[in-house]
């Protein structure tokens, strides 16, 4: 139940030992090692504060650690900013779903990432590749949208969030990182999203879930990470522990 | 929060309703239609109302003179269009024009040759515009004060380097850009009809246009997503100080002389043209021929009005009243 696995092991998609981040004088985690298995739904818990969301943007490239190693797909490669992470393979659901409101369903797949038809010197959007595509990915996920041409303001919490998961994952990302994606959901919508979850991990997707839903991460995950206080303290497999034992590991009873 | 099924197959949000287009009657009972189209709408009451009331208008010479008196409006109609469409605001627009028609004055005054000024005069103003974005985006000011800054900051250099005098500017050049016309439209016509073109295309069909709207839309997403949001509002700074530039070339083309004047209508109007073609304040929703269309309606009401023989002085009121209306309407939308 220690966490101290020190080698990334072969078949981690992405891995870190050591990994301190401090601002100013206040240590936002100290020397976590943490990894997450390649096709596995692996998700990091812990009471708010406890350092998840600085440890996953540190990993993300959003934050630059202090000190600490980081290992993704088997080399070591510190991310210098989220663009040089995403470029690499990962992608993230971002809290705030970093979703454009004015802009359609297709323009916000393809953000950043629009296909493009070359004429001379020139470089035209294709849009009717972007919109057959986008139609395409959000089939393979079973999301359903009014229609890809709507402006994304227009759709409800659990519609953004499925467009947002569907972006990350549409790019053929070799992992997912997904901060509370259900945090602002109603039951039904809370439902829908881990459905969509369950299927990412059906099609062998990597996901690093960071939630506090302790009934929701035994429901979804492989293998959970407890962060307590800025360290990380245990790490267990979701098949072998008990909603008890995780509000113990996260409070720090035991 | 909202509805159960919205992740769920049901059967309204299906397939089959994908790309359908809304019906006409639905069409017009949607607020945000008649903000969108506010511009066209307004254009075409007015061209009804000012031609029964005064049948003049629609002669052709007039609808001619119209677009030519229209076409500087319209070129800075679509600069301020991709500066609001990052959420900012070119305060400096018109003073840069002021600025350009000085530059063009003077280098040509000191014997450079029409063409060179006429480079420089937009260099200067493309510069003027890359200032705006660099200090807004890396002194992390707001664009209101930079853009005004800079307005009161060229405004004095225009003053300082003309001496406060005009300069006459006799180039054959700019008399046959000015008077000169090709098919049914002038010279600065198809000036203007280039700029719509190019920017429309620029706006809709380039990476660059939907990293705009994104940035004008939710700066901090488009961040997280690899956007580079600062260089992209600098660009939008330098496009509208292109744009300030051929104003300018457009402008001394038409009055033969250089003025150390500001044409604060100008400014006024270009923004009014853009809240009345539909384009967000806000930032991130935007479209080049509406504010083409809201360029040319303003013109429109003062060559109407004129035609009227109602004085100049009830023009500005008639404007302000028009756009206070538009800004209505849009806010109806929300």
């Amino acid at each position: 139940m220690s966490a101290a696995n020190h080698i990334p092991a072969s078949d981690a998609i992405i891995a870190c030992e050591g990994l301190s981040k401090h601002f100013g004088g206040i240590r936002a985690f100290t020397d976590v090692a943490f990894q997450a298995r390649r096709g596995e739904v692996t998700a990091v818990i812990g009471d708010n504060g406890a350092g998840k969301s600085t440890l996953i943007r540190s990993l993300v490239g959003v934050h630059q650690p202090d000190a600490g190693n980081l290992f993704f797909d088997g080399r070591a490669r510190p991310f210098a900013n989220p663009d040089e992470a995403r470029k690499a393979g990962i992608e993230t659901v971002h809290q705030n779903l970093a979703l454009i409101d004015e802009l359609t369903v297709a323009q916000n797949l393809f953000l950043n990432r629009e296909i493009v038809r070359r004429v001379g010197p020139f470089a035209f959007l294709d849009r009717k590749a972007m919109k057959r595509e986008a139609r395409s990915m959000l089939s393979r996920l079973s999301i359903n949208v009014p229609s890809i041409n709507q402006r994304v303001r227009r759709l409800s919490g659990g519609q953004r969030q499925a467009i947002s998961i569907c972006r990350a994952v549409g790019s053929g990302a070799k992992l997912v990182v997904m901060d509370e994606p259900t945090a602002a959901l109603g039951v039904q919508e809370t439902a829908n999203v881990e459905a969509l979850i369950r299927r990412l991990r059906e099609q062998s997707v990597s996901v690093i879930l960071v939630s506090h839903n302790l009934d929701q991460v035994r429901r979804l995950s492989d293998q959970i990470w407890v962060m307590r206080a800025g360290k990380m303290v245990a790490t267990v497999r979701a098949s072998e522990t008990s909603g008890n034992e995780l509000v113990a590991l996260v409070t720090g009873a035991v | 929060m909202s509805t159960p099924s919205d992740n769920a197959p049901a059967a309204h949000s299906a397939g089959a309703a994908e790309e359908s287009r809304p019906s006409l009657s639905a069409l017009l009972l949607d607020p945000s239609f008649w903000a969108d189209w506010a511009s066209v709408v307004g254009l075409v009451g007015l061209v009804i109302v000012f031609g029964i009331a005064q049948p003049v208008f629609l002669s052709v010479a007039n609808l001619q003179a119209l677009l030519l008196a229209a076409a500087i409006l319209v070129v800075l109609s679509i600069g301020q269009t991709f500066v609001i469409a990052t959420s900012g605001i070119d305060l400096s627009l018109a003073a840069a024009v002021m600025l350009g028609a000085i530059i063009l004055g003077l280098v040509n005054a000191a014997g450079y040759g029409i063409f060179i000024a006429c480079v420089l005069a937009v260099a200067a103003t493309s510069a003027v515009g890359f200032f705006n974005g660099l200090i807004i985006t890396a002194g992390k000011i707001p664009d209101f004060v930079v853009t005004l800054g800079t307005l009161s900051g060229i405004t004095g250099l225009g003053l300082i380097l003309s001496g406060g005098e005009p300069t006459m500017v006799g180039s054959t050049f700019l008399l046959r850009l000015a008077s000169g016309s090709f098919g049914p439209f002038g010279y600065p016509v198809w000036v203007a009809i280039s700029a719509v073109v190019v920017a429309h295309i620029a706006l809709y069909h380039t990476r660059f246009g939907v990293h705009l709207l994104a940035t004008g839309g939710q700066a901090e997403s488009a961040g997280a997503l690899g956007i580079r949001t600062n260089r992209v509002k600098i660009a939008a700074y330098t496009i509208s100080g292109f744009c300030a530039g051929i104003a300018s070339l457009l402008l001394v083309a038409r009055i033969g002389s250089a003025e150390p004047l500001i044409n604060t209508s100008l400014l006024l109007n270009s923004v009014a043209a853009v809240v009345l073609g539909g384009v967000s304040l806000f930032g991130g929703r935007a479209s080049i021929l509406g504010p083409a269309i809201g360029a040319l309606m303003l013109t429109a009401l003062v060559n109407g009005l004129t035609l009227l023989n109602v004085s100049a002085f009830y023009q500005p009121l008639a404007v302000g009243a028009i756009v206070v209306l538009a800004a209505l309407i849009m806010r109806y939308q929300k």
